[in-house]
């Protein structure tokens, strides 16, 4: 094999049934599940560990639902253009499948601007910091975690629109394996914020 | 990959510094590794000076240190050639960090597990080879980190490799680093253990089933699920004390927490505990990341070295399988004196209990093994069983920390010291150096001297005792592992003597590795040829030439047997590799 293409970076493993790449994937986000898990348990026991009437209610949050509301639909829909965009691929419509990626990265580019404009800057202005209590603490360390993971899927989802399209010419079946990995990280971002969004927005 | 099959004939940076090749990266991980070891280790001698001879100026170092760092820095750090408290602490804590982040790990996992995996499950390469360079410069450059906090104001991290809250958060700059660092070293080892698993999935030559993998793939495998799951708590962990230290944030912060007189700003409501078990969630599985490798190298060794298949594969397979899940349900066991409650403590108690049952299978295996070999006692063979009986050291004195009544009374002394060096240094580096001296003629092509290799074992092997022995009685006399000098203490000034005695084993055990480092360096150039399967053994990496080319085998290997088959009667030889069809 000193040729040396590597098998199953294309067709599926007959064993496990999935190509090198999508495996890869799983297993980074198992992983990811371990790393938000750790920080769900750091929320849930700072929580219930909290003395009584120390932890904000529903007013001293300021956190509005509508705009969490909002940019929960946002990214909702932009799975929805994530997965048209790969379904687009599947059906040899290249044109389509990108016009639906950028769809997705300016959903997620909303999602960002708001999230910052609407909720960070003001709140910053108005003394609300991380080190005001454990839950803006809370609150600051999870999204912005979660940010950075959509900011990743952008930087990703650029890359396959702009100077990783050439593969496409090249190799088809491998850029759109490749769309399928984007899209099931671009889920998995999307199912964090679906957990972030009740726990920091509703359950006060 | 699509551009894996790039020619041969590339440029020196491409072929030796950014190469893709597994191979190459291997070898970059273990000599890096190495190298940090030998680092960590240099730390520890300083260590034990300051030990040893309390507030007497270091001979050498004292003038050398000041003189490379400048007046500023002796001042704070070393004024006289005395070590300061502080600067003993960051010892102490970069010692354990590099020592395992930066030296073992990498070593046995990066290194031997780059290197031999792919090669004995009969694979052209990792499944991607890019991630594999990238996680490579990544390690690379959280060791570069972890080094440069040396030089930050207040020195390296001083709170410990466990790094406690809420000391770490209002220690000096040096925590910082340690956080960055740790964060780049826990993404480096995320990317590779996502890379094993998949090429041991999915790049097994054709007929090597599971149950035909060598047990260091199985090893490798299982410790592969160990990084991948137990390593994002940590970093989890590490984001949230990097914000408690850089936001503000109070995390781990109690409310009204009074330092040296001071009330701390921090708005309160975190947590101390959280950390611990955020941090022991990771570490306790850490602890079988060090040993199971080790396990699967000793495992090799043993089989190729006493002519004989392992006693029990399948059993050894359960349980390093069976000691994977459970190692993730037994981490409270470092806490009891933390008042968790009696009822947690006694859980944690019963998973420790039950964990110890397949690390004993393991051995057991191992040893019955042994019995009725033809055993051949080369260097590597003298490394691998003498890390039996010292393993067995470690995880017997070991038992009675599982138990919270006994805990209670050995926690934080030097017994602790002396029960996990007794695992990590004659147990998992004794399988590293028994796995270089395995490996090397299939890495460089040439054998290692066996004179310099024995005299390298027994001096190690006894002066490796001499260092932690005493710490056993030590602990068990109560003195502290945190002291400066245990002499302030009457229990303490009494032990003094073994102090005295395990540090000049400390110094007498660095001597000993010259042997290791000019047989190392002079056998790449001076060594005896080595054929393609010098050992006569039976694993697939033999039958590819040795150094292997790029793709590692000239024609793709067959698997036709299970992978110990040795002196199998009727044979005319006394070993039946796994790629040969029946005779």
């Amino acid at each position: 094999m000193s040729a040396g293409v590597l098998p199953y970076t294309v067709e599926p493993h007959p064993v496990t049934g999935l190509y090198s790449g999508k495996l890869g994937t799983w297993l980074f986000l198992a992983s990811e599940v371990m790393l938000f898990g750790g920080l769900f348990s750091a929320y849930i026991l700072l929580r219930v560990g909290a003395p009584e009437g120390t932890w904000p209610t529903h007013e001293e949050a300021h956190l509005s639902w509508k705009i969490g509301g909002f940019n929960t639909l946002l990214l909702i829909i932009s799975s929805v253009t994530m997965v048209m965009a790969w379904a687009n691929l599947k059906m040899n419509n290249f044109p389509k499948a990108r016009m639906y990626l950028i769809v997705t990265v300016i959903l997620a580019s909303l999602f960002l601007t708001l999230k910052i404009s609407l909720e960070y800057y003001p709140h910053w202005h108005d003394g609300l910091k991380p080190s005001t209590n454990v839950f803006f603490g809370l609150y600051y360390t999870l999204t912005a975690l979660h940010g950075l993971h959509i900011f990743g899927g952008i930087v990703v989802m650029l890359y396959f629109i702009g100077p990783g399209a050439g593969l496409w010419k090249t190799n088809p079946e491998y850029y759109t394996n490749r769309i399928e990995c984007t899209g099931l990280y671009w889920h998995f971002v999307d199912l964090v914020w679906i957990f972030l969004f009740p726990i920091l927005y509703l359950m006060n | 990959m699509s551009d894996h099959d790039h020619s041969h004939d590339q440029g020196f940076l491409r072929k030796y510094v950014f190469s893709i090749d597994h191979k190459v990266i291997g070898v970059q991980y273990a000599v890096t590794a190495l190298v940090f070891l030998f680092f960590g280790f240099c730390l520890m001698m300083m260590m034990r000076w300051q030990l040893a001879y309390p507030g007497q100026s270091m001979p050498v170092l004292g003038e050398l240190l000041p003189s490379l760092f400048g007046k500023e820095w002796a001042e704070t750090n070393m004024g006289g050639g005395v070590m300061s408290p502080d600067l003993y602490n960051s010892l102490g804590a970069m010692h354990g960090t590099i020592m395992i982040f930066l030296g073992v790990v990498p070593l046995i996992v990066g290194g031997f597990g780059n290197y031999v995996m792919p090669l004995q499950i009969g694979a052209p390469d990792m499944s991607f080879p890019k991630l594999n360079m990238m996680s490579y410069w990544v390690y690379f450059m959280g060791g570069m980190i972890m080094l440069a906090s040396f030089f930050a104001p207040g020195g390296a991290a001083n709170s410990g490799w466990t790094s406690y809250a809420p000391l770490s958060v209002t220690a000096t700059q040096g925590q910082t680093w340690w956080l960055v660092g740790m964060i780049f070293l826990i993404t480096s080892s995320l990317l590779g253990s996502v890379n094993f698993i998949v090429t041991i999935f999915h790049l097994r030559a054709k007929g090597m089933t599971m149950f035909r993998m060598p047990f260091f793939v199985w090893a490798q495998l299982v410790t592969a699920f160990l990084l991948l799951l137990a390593f994002p708590p940590l970093e989890a962990a590490g984001a949230l004390q990097l914000m408690d230290r850089v936001a503000g944030t109070s995390f781990f912060m109690p409310q009204g927490l009074v330092v040296s007189g001071v009330v701390q700003e921090y708005a309160g409501g975190g947590s101390p505990l959280l950390w611990q078990h955020l941090f022991w969630f990771l570490a306790h599985p850490e602890v079988y990341v060090l040993i199971l490798p080790a396990f699967g190298i000793i495992t090799e060794i043993i089989a190729a070295n006493t002519r004989k298949p392992i006693w029990g594969y399948r059993t050894m397979v359960y349980s390093v399988v069976f000691l994977g899940f459970t190692s993730f349900i037994v981490w409270a066991h470092h806490m009891f004196i933390t008042g968790m409650g009696t009822s947690i403590s006694a859980f944690f108690a019963t998973t420790t209990m039950i964990i110890s049952i397949p690390s004993v299978i393991l051995l057991t295996c191992l040893l019955i093994t042994l019995y009725r070999g033809s055993i051949r006692f080369n260097t590597a063979m003298l490394f691998a069983l003498s890390f039996l009986p010292m393993f067995a050291i470690g995880g017997l004195t070991g038992l009675p920390l599982g138990l919270p009544a006994s805990d209670i009374a050995l926690h934080d002394t030097y017994y602790i010291i002396g029960h996990f060096h007794y695992v990590v240094a004659p147990g998992t580096i004794f399988a590293a150096f028994a796995g270089v001296y395995f490996w090397f003629p299939k890495v460089t092509g040439r054998m290692m001297s066996e004179t310099l290799g024995k005299l390298h074992w027994i001096t190690s092997l006894i002066a490796i005792n001499v260092v932690f022995m005493p710490m056993f009685f030590q602990g068990l006399a109560g003195i502290s592992r945190r002291l400066y000098d245990q002499r302030l203490y009457s229990w303490g000034d009494a032990m003094q003597g073994w102090t005295v005695v395990s540090s000049w084993g400390a110094w007498a055990l660095g001597l000993a590795q010259i042997f290791f480092i000019l047989n190392f360096f002079l056998s790449i150039k001076f060594g005896r040829k080595a054929s393609a399967n010098p050992w006569d053994a039976t694993t697939l990496e033999w039958s590819a030439p040795s150094p292997p080319p790029h793709g590692n085998f000239a024609k793709v290997p067959t698997v036709h047997r299970e992978p110990y088959e040795y002196s199998v009667p009727g044979m005319s030889k006394d070993y039946f590799p796994q790629n040969v069809s029946e005779a």
